[in-house]
């Protein structure tokens, strides 16, 4: 069995997996971050994103020994300590979520969004958001949310 | 997924020993890996060719372009000094599969609805190999089907920098795939238009490249009557439909194209 290291929020981590194994997996199964979802497990629905190397990827379309040596921001790394991040507190105070399975998945796409992209518009956000899919129905107050957080962050 | 090795060479050289017909190139892995998780293909091993730092980049080279093989979707649209590649390659799926998916393993896969495809043929680009330079015209074969030879490794596609080009893609709204896409070039060999996601396998469109070379205008598109034969008919669409949508799309990029 293939040794996979990368860093997870920062943490150097390391273990033996077989080739096949899934990079949400991995996350979810070897560290124990249940934060990442698997929703359609078929690189449709996002609820698996988190960061490689900066940009947003669908764990569940990677291979766990693909991320070798890479750097991996899940929604467990966003937050310091008890101090939400702007996104998750944004999701918190404009109501973004409701059932939450999707919401995970949601913020570790938007926060890259907002990071690459200024002046963000409703249509921006929307298209931002094309790999991710809510099913109760609440992107409005996704979209709303992710607005206020993205002015919050460009300060 | 069935099990399988896992190799990830550093170099061209070191890739290449390491295919033979039990085993997989991985690029981005957008198509591969749902493949594998169906179980619709069972390699023995999969070479993965991101660590080869020279199959990487958009390098612009007189008056070509040229993207490594394993560039990813983002990075064209970020970076290609071509600008309707540049927006094609910012309309491929979302923003997820454009981080990871890359030119070389989209061009290799020739899936009938990509995008690519159309860039390829449209701009009349060159897909070189570590064995050799094919041309556009003579890399897409059919379904799923390319010039490659077994083992044979993309590493970079070179596009001619055009004198004007427009991509136009009605595209299905969930996967972003072009029920029809078409790019039309104005390019120093003439005028070309590709045709993707209508039939099995990019075409051009060569009555009206013959149409635009004598009054390059929408208008001049008005009367050819694109047939329905050959072209696919699935759920999304029917073959009459999609032979509309080719008319249709040709017109708005040549339309662009004229501002």
């Amino acid at each position: 069995m293939p040794t996979v290291s990368m860093t997870v929020n920062g943490k150097q981590v390391s273990a033996d997996v077989e080739p096949n194994t899934l990079l949400v997996t991995f996350i979810r199964e070897n560290l124990r971050l249940t934060g990442t979802h698997v929703g359609c497990d078929t690189s449709q629905c996002g609820a698996c994103v988190v960061h490689v190397d900066g940009n947003s990827a669908k764990s569940c379309t990677m291979l766990a020994v693909q991320a070798e040596g890479a750097e991996i921001t899940t929604i467990e790394g966003l937050a310091k300590g008890s101090d939400l991040h702007p996104m998750q507190k944004s999701f918190q105070e404009n109501h973004g979520l409701q059932c939450g399975f999707c919401t995970t998945g949601m913020i570790m796409t938007a926060v890259d969004m907002v990071n690459k992209q200024d002046n963000l518009d409703d249509a921006s956000i929307r298209k931002g958001l094309e790999g991710n899919i809510c099913r109760c129905t609440g992107y409005q107050n996704i979209v709303k949310s992710v607005k206020a957080a993205a002015q919050e962050m460009e300060g | 997924m069935y099990d399988f090795d896992y190799k990830r060479p550093s170099t061209l050289d070191e890739a290449a020993s390491l295919i033979n017909e039990d085993s997989v190139l991985l690029a981005g892995g957008h198509t591969l890996l749902p493949t594998l998780k169906q179980r619709l293909a069972q390699p023995e091993t999969l070479v993965d060719l991101s660590a080869i730092d020279s199959l990487r980049g958009v390098c612009p080279d007189g008056d070509k372009l040229a993207i490594g093989a394993m560039t990813t979707h983002a990075e064209v649209a970020n970076k290609a000094t071509i600008p309707a590649l540049a927006s094609l390659a910012g309309g491929i799926g979302d923003p997820q599969v454009r981080n990871r998916g890359t030119i070389g393993g989209s061009v290799a896969n020739n899936d009938p609805a990509a995008d690519y495809p159309a860039a390829v043929v449209g701009l009349n680009a060159v897909v070189n190999t570590n064995k050799r330079a094919i041309s556009a015209d003579d890399f897409f074969v059919d379904l799923f089907e390319t010039a490659l030879d077994e083992g044979e490794i993309i590493t970079n596609v070179t596009f001619p920098t055009p004198d004007a080009a427009a991509y136009m893609k009605f595209d299905n709204p969930a996967s972003r795939y072009a029920i029809v896409g078409v790019m039309v070039a104005k390019t120093s060999g003439g005028v070309r238009v590709a045709v993707t996601g209508a039939g099995p396998c990019v075409f051009r469109q060569s009555e009206m490249e013959a149409a635009l070379s004598g009054d390059f205008s929408p208008r001049a598109l008005e009367n050819i009557n694109v047939s329905a034969d050959g072209l696919n008919s699935d759920i999304h669409a029917s073959a009459e439909y999609r032979a509309n949508l080719i008319k249709v799309l040709a017109k708005r990029a040549v339309a662009q194209i004229n501002g």
